[in-house]
C-alpha cells in the first residue's frame, strides 16, 4: 500500500472516536495481563494482515515495542506499535491498519485502553481515534460496498460481518 | 455479540435517515434539507451533527451558507466498521478473562 496519509488527513471531516467499555471480574492487573499480553487467546482469527492463517497477534510489553501478527508458517506482519505501556493502568497502542486491513507505514491511529478498578471488577476503556487520517484509504473501502450513495450496501455488509462473527 | 443497529445507531432513527437520504440528490444547505421533511431546521441541524459525528456527512461553507454533503471519504463506513471490530474484539476478550477467572476459582 503506497497511499500516504497526512495527519490531518485531506478530509476536513473529524468524526468522533470510536469508544467502547466493558465490564469484567477480574483485577486491572489480570484484566491488563489477558489484554495485552494474552491478546492471542482472544483477538479475532478472522481478522489478519498477512497471507498465511493467524497464529496470534503479539504486543511486545515495552513502549516503543512492536504491535504484529504472527502467523501459523512463522511469518510476522506489522499491524503498528506501542506507544505507552503502562500496566495495570494504560496502554496506547499505535493502528496503521488500512481499511483493506494492510500495513501502511504513513498511517497512524491511536486506540488507548485504560483499566480502572471497579467494585470487584475491572472497567476497561477503549478509544479509537484520529479516524480523520483513515480518510484517504477509507474511499476504498466505501467504493467497495457502497451502492451509489447509499447506506443499504453497508447495512448489508455489516449485517454479513455480524452473523459471521455470531 | 455486536449487532448491525448498534453500529449503525446513526441511521437508526428514520428522521435522520431521511435527512441523510435528502443528501443523495447532492449538496444543499439545511433549509433545502428541511424542506419536504415534517421537521423543524434547529431538528435537522441536530440530526447533521450526529451524522457527521459518524463520519458520514461532511459540511463546508460558502459565503454565508453551510453546506452539507455526504462524506465522500467513506469515513462513515470505516467508522461504522472499526466501530462493530471493537465491539467483537472486547466481547471477545471480556469472555477470556472471565475464562481465566473461573479456572483459578475452581
Amino acid at each position: 500500500m503506497s497511499t500516504q496519509i497526512h495527519a490531518g488527513g485531506a478530509a476536513q471531516i473529524r468524526p468522533a472516536p470510536v469508544r467502547k467499555s466493558i465490564y469484567v471480574d477480574a483485577t486491572p492487573e489480570r484484566a491488563f495481563d489477558t489484554f495485552a499480553n494474552g491478546i492471542g487467546r482472544w483477538w479475532p482469527k478472522t481478522h489478519k494482515t498477512g497471507q498465511s492463517d493467524l497464529d496470534r497477534p503479539v504486543i511486545e510489553p515495552r513502549s516503543g515495542g512492536r504491535w504484529y501478527e504472527l502467523g501459523v508458517d512463522g511469518s510476522e506482519c506489522d499491524i503498528g506499535k506501542v506507544e505507552v505501556w503502562d500496566p495495570p493502568a494504560r496502554l496506547v497502542l499505535i493502528w496503521q491498519l488500512t481499511s483493506e486491513f494492510k500495513y501502511d507505514p504513513h498511517l497512524e491511529t491511536e486506540v488507548e485502553i485504560l483499566f480502572k478498578e471497579e467494585g470487584s471488577g475491572t472497567r476497561v476503556d477503549l478509544e479509537h481515534r484520529h479516524l480523520e487520517r483513515l480518510g484517504k484509504t477509507a474511499e476504498t473501502l466505501r467504493q467497495a460496498i457502497d451502492s451509489p450513495g447509499g447506506w443499504g450496501g453497508l447495512l448489508e455488509l455489516f449485517a454479513q460481518e455480524t452473523s459471521k462473527s455470531n | 455479540m455486536a449487532n448491525a443497529e448498534r453500529v449503525f445507531a446513526a441511521l437508526q432513527d428514520p428522521t435522520r435517515r431521511a435527512v441523510f437520504e435528502r443528501l443523495r440528490d447532492g449538496p444543499m444547505p439545511v433549509g433545502q434539507i428541511a424542506r419536504g421533511l415534517p421537521v423543524t431546521r434547529p431538528a435537522v441541524s441536530q440530526h447533521l451533527k450526529v451524522l457527521k459525528e459518524a463520519g458520514l456527512v461532511d459540511d463546508r461553507s460558502e459565503g454565508t451558507r453551510r453546506i452539507y454533503q455526504i462524506d465522500p471519504k467513506g469515513l462513515g463506513a470505516m467508522r461504522a466498521w472499526l466501530d462493530q471490530f471493537w465491539t467483537a474484539a472486547l466481547d471477545a476478550f471480556a469472555a477470556e478473562v472471565e475464562r481465566n477467572e473461573q479456572k483459578e476459582d475452581r
